[in-house]
């Protein structure tokens, strides 16, 4: 009697663990099941081109006739001989550093100007978002127009408030061309990091600025010591989106300046483009996608570890 | 001290909170706030107004007409072909985007099976790789899966650009659905794939809008995309098709008809930003980067 009581609700048990197994495993059959398309996409068109890109710089591959045969190094040779790789390594990360400090700045002082609610700054966050609504291309070609001397209206009316002698030339020079252009980028995605610096600038508690204030900081103190410090994970993924988009700057210079005046504003993307499309070879193309993949890991690697780094200091 | 111009501006960018009150009195605040919002208005409105205004050189001769829109109309195989190329693209990507995250996103979400993170991590590590590494690959593996030159591909391969982001919002929105309400549909006899449709769907629509208008615009508004992986004219999408109007007619530019390409490009992106600002915004100032 009392081994039957014992060994009955064992058995039970035993049948429940069953059905668990069996109903575990159609779960997991289930669930495969669902990520499948996921593993498709991400097998056909991620694993596979990562691949494909290695073994396309370790070869003589050209956009007409394809694949002419392993010739390593020599795709990476042709990009270090190249006179134009470093000048497009160089320029790029001067970009950056420009377009980065102009960005987050600007981004800063427009969540600043906008930060508490109110009519007139919904007004204010609509029109520096605005420009964020478009794309960078379609940016690009309406600041063509408005950088042309036939009919950009930034020279005319200057003229007409008699503020300047000369007319601006806005791309002709290296150094107009690279200001002008990171102008337009400032003007398309000043109101993007203006957001997400916002969301760092308010969750800072109120009671810390009156706590610093009845000690007797003054504005630039609390800035630096409050304002700043607390922003540190808003302003830290700003940057690391900066720069890793600046990094792969394209569409702009592309429309804007086709690297010109005399290739003073090619980019690594656009020397990729060059590669494949002007010189027609996609194993050097290929190459040097391998080599923006190296440079931008290790970009991010050093990001992602000052980040830590600075989050364990705290 | 209190209220002296530079003064009143250095409190609007320094040390907001205590100086505010002041600051929104000044008028030297609003004279910035609002010369900085004429910086950001003036370009839009300027390629509106020389989108129909007459210049020497542009379609439109002289005086305000419809002379450069006519223009760009009948440009090469019409702007209704390029028009139609860009809608086809961004709802197909929308489409494929969404399908493939969402049953993605509900076997992360509530399954348990072999390699779940290691596919999860890899999924998102598509953000690492930069897009102009993957698009010389691409355009010799669209080659070779006979999709080079098609509008599939090409929204195939801007799917692929979202999955990360989408697939991260679709497995964060399901998790947050309570185990409860899936058991309880269990129990009135829904398989999984009734639960995912009665129960998880209805409850994560935000995400979906989320989702599908970051894909729309991502792939309505990409222009190196289809700028390596099509070459015939009658693939292309709008950005692509302006910027070659543009290349093609060199020294003798229409700047007028440029701009009426930019406004057609731009309307859709600004109509799409107007009606879901609100959630835009809100998606930000509630995301889960704080401080």
């Amino acid at each position: 009697m009392a081994m039957a009581s014992s060994s009955a609700p064992a058995s039970r048990y035993a049948r429940q663990g069953r059905w668990w197994t069996t109903r575990r495993r159609s779960r997991q059959l289930m669930g495969l099941l669902y990520v499948a398309p996921t593993v498709v996409f991400v097998a056909v068109f991620f694993i596979a081109p990562l691949i494909l890109v290695a073994r396309m710089s370790a070869s003589h591959w050209t956009l007409f006739r394809g694949d002419l045969g392993v010739n390593l190094p020599d795709n990476f040779g042709t990009i270090a001989e190249s006179s134009l790789f470093w000048p497009a390594v160089v320029f790029t990360i001067e970009y950056t550093v420009l377009a980065t400090v102009l960005l987050v700045g600007m981004g800063l002082g427009l969540a600043l100007l906008i930060q508490s609610g109110g009519k007139w700054k919904g007004l204010l966050r609509t029109a520096f978002l605005l420009p964020s609504a478009m794309g960078l291309a379609s940016a690009s070609l309406l600041f063509y127009g408005l950088y042309s001397n036939q009919i950009g209206p930034i020279n005319p009316i200057l003229e007409s408030m008699h503020l300047t002698s000369s007319p601006i030339q806005f791309l002709e020079e290296p150094l107009s061309a690279l200001w002008w252009t990171t102008f337009l980028i400032v003007w398309r995605f000043a109101g993007f990091y203006m957001l997400i610096l916002l969301v760092g600038l308010q969750g800072i508690p109120r009671d810390l600025y009156e706590a610093a204030s009845i000690d007797g900081a003054n504005r630039w103190a609390t800035f630096r010591f409050i304002t700043i410090p607390l922003m540190r994970r808003s302003l830290a993924l700003s940057l690391i989106l900066c720069i890793t988009g600046s990094m792969l700057a394209f569409d702009q210079f592309y429309i804007l300046t086709q690297g010109g005046p005399d290739n003073s504003t090619v980019t690594i993307v656009e020397l990729i483009y060059h590669y494949a499309f002007q010189s027609q070879n996609l194993g050097t193309a290929a190459a040097l996608s391998v080599v923006l993949l190296g440079i931008l890991l290790i970009v991010n690697l050093v990001q992602f570890g000052s980040l830590r780094a600075s989050e364990d200091f705290q | 001290m209190k209220s002296t111009g530079i003064a009143a501006t250095g409190m609007a960018t320094m040390a907001p909170r205590r100086f505010l009150p002041s600051a929104l009195k000044s008028t030297p605040y609003y004279v910035l706030s609002g010369a900085a919002a004429i910086v950001f208005l003036f370009p839009l409105a300027w390629a509106a107004f020389a989108s129909v205004n007459g210049t020497p050189g542009s379609a439109q001769g002289e005086g305000f007409g419809p002379g450069n829109y006519q223009t760009l109309y009948s440009w090469q195989d019409g702007l209704p072909t390029y028009f139609l190329n860009s809608t086809l693209i961004s709802c197909a990507t929308v489409v494929f985007t969404l399908a493939v995250s969402l049953l993605g996103g509900y076997a992360f979400a509530k399954f348990d099976f072999p390699f779940r993170n290691t596919i999860f991590m890899v999924t998102l590590a598509i953000l690492m790789v930069p897009v102009a590494t993957m698009l010389i690959p691409l355009l010799v593996l669209l080659k070779f899966l006979g999709l080079q030159n098609s509008l599939l591909g090409l929204s195939l391969v801007m799917s692929m650009f979202q999955l990360p982001f989408a697939t991260f919002m679709m497995r964060v929105s399901m998790e947050g659905v309570p185990k409860e309400l899936e058991e309880a549909a269990q129990v009135d006899g829904c398989g999984t794939f009734g639960v995912f449709r009665r129960i998880i769907l209805p409850s994560v629509r935000p995400g979906i809008v989320t989702v599908a208008l970051f894909a729309f615009l991502a792939a309505w508004n990409d222009f190196i995309t289809p700028l390596i992986l099509i070459s015939d004219s009658k693939q292309e999408p709008l950005a692509l098709a302006m910027t070659v109007m543009r290349e093609q007619s060199i020294g003798v530019i229409d700047y007028g008809s440029l701009e009426a390409g930019v406004v057609v490009m731009a309307l859709p992106c600004l109509i799409l930003f107007f009606a879901l600002q609100g959630q835009y915004v809100r998606g930000f100032m509630s995301g889960a980067i704080k401080g």
